[in-house]
């Protein structure tokens, strides 16, 4: 993966396939401590202590749990390769948490790359989710949260084409604003 | 500023179609490979490249894009499956934002299939 943000839609999909009504995706920089952290955790199925320790084996995928395969261990790789460290915890029917912590200025650091347009398309191809995203730099901070939009959009669908160039425009320009304007 | 106000908007002026959208079962499907292979391949661009096409030409109505797991041939990502109501399913393979393109111009809009990009083309 040439992206950060290609895992985390890669991984995110373990959610929506684990049949979540809420994921939510933390994207956290830090210049100053010299991290970046991203964190994706849902509501879903979960899965057994068992399960949580082949996820990270690519050799024990089986077809019958499409959850495990290379995703997994791809994110899990891209963060150990920084020095850094990489969790998952599930809980069957609680949901599962899987975080990846960075040492930025490593060499081997895989830049974040377009976390928004990650965030785009897990709101147009999974409308009925509802998807909590939060990026934070040492500048500041935004969220957003599909269920505030849906509350002002009633029945009308995330996945509408205005809706999806309103969430487009509202991540470019809040992007700017965390990243200082120099993005 | 992108303002929630905006957001009201945007639902009154969807309400009036909304019924459409929703129930339109003539609506063709353009299904984007999106599992580790697909993604690591360059699908995200392809399946931006889909639904930025298909909104310029106003088709959102009649066109769905969506993605899809593995099917198993990771070798030919990106991999677009195309299906029309009452048609063949076309797959295609090895995809790029510039083909995703022409396949909304050719396949999609004026039905001919791009055969140079189909998986049998590319065996």
């Amino acid at each position: 993966m040439r992206e950060l943000s290609l895992n985390v839609m890669d991984v995110a999909q373990n959610s929506v396939r684990a049949e979540a009504g809420l994921v939510s995706i933390t994207v956290l920089e830090s210049d100053e401590k010299d991290l970046l952290s991203i964190t994706i955790s849902d509501d879903g199925k979960g899965m057994t202590e068992e399960q949580v320790s082949q996820v990270c084996d690519p050799f024990f995928t089986t077809r019958t749990t499409r959850k495990v395969g290379l995703g997994v261990p791809l994110f899990k790789l891209s963060a150990e390769q920084t020095g850094g460290s990489f969790s998952i915890v599930s809980a069957v029917g609680e949901g599962t948490t899987t975080k990846a912590s960075y040492v930025k200025s490593h060499v081997d650091m895989t830049p974040l790359g377009d976390i928004n347009s990650t965030v785009e398309i897990l709101i147009r191809c999974n409308p009925d989710i509802d998807f909590v995203f939060t990026h934070t730099t040492d500048t500041a901070s935004f969220t957003l949260d599909t269920r505030e939009l849906r509350e002002v959009l009633g029945e009308v669908s995330l996945d509408n084409p205005d809706v999806i160039e309103w969430i487009h425009g509202y991540l470019t320009e809040q992007s700017q604003i965390i990243y200082g304007g120099a993005n | 500023m992108k303002s929630l106000a905006e957001l009201q908007a945007i639902r009154d002026k969807a309400r009036a179609g909304i019924n459409l959208r929703k129930e339109n079962p003539n609506a063709a499907r353009v299904l984007v490979g999106m599992a580790t292979c697909g993604i690591a391949a360059g699908a995200r661009p392809v399946l931006n490249a889909f639904t930025e096409e298909i909104a310029k030409r106003g088709l959102t109505e009649d066109i769905v894009v969506t993605q899809t797991g593995c099917i198993g041939i990771c070798q030919y990502e990106p991999v677009v499956e195309i299906e029309i109501p009452g048609e063949e399913k076309v797959t295609y393979v090895k995809m790029t934002p510039e083909k995703a393109v022409k396949v909304v111009n050719d396949h999609l809009v004026n039905r001919n299939v791009v055969t140079e990009y189909t998986i049998g083309a590319n065996t």
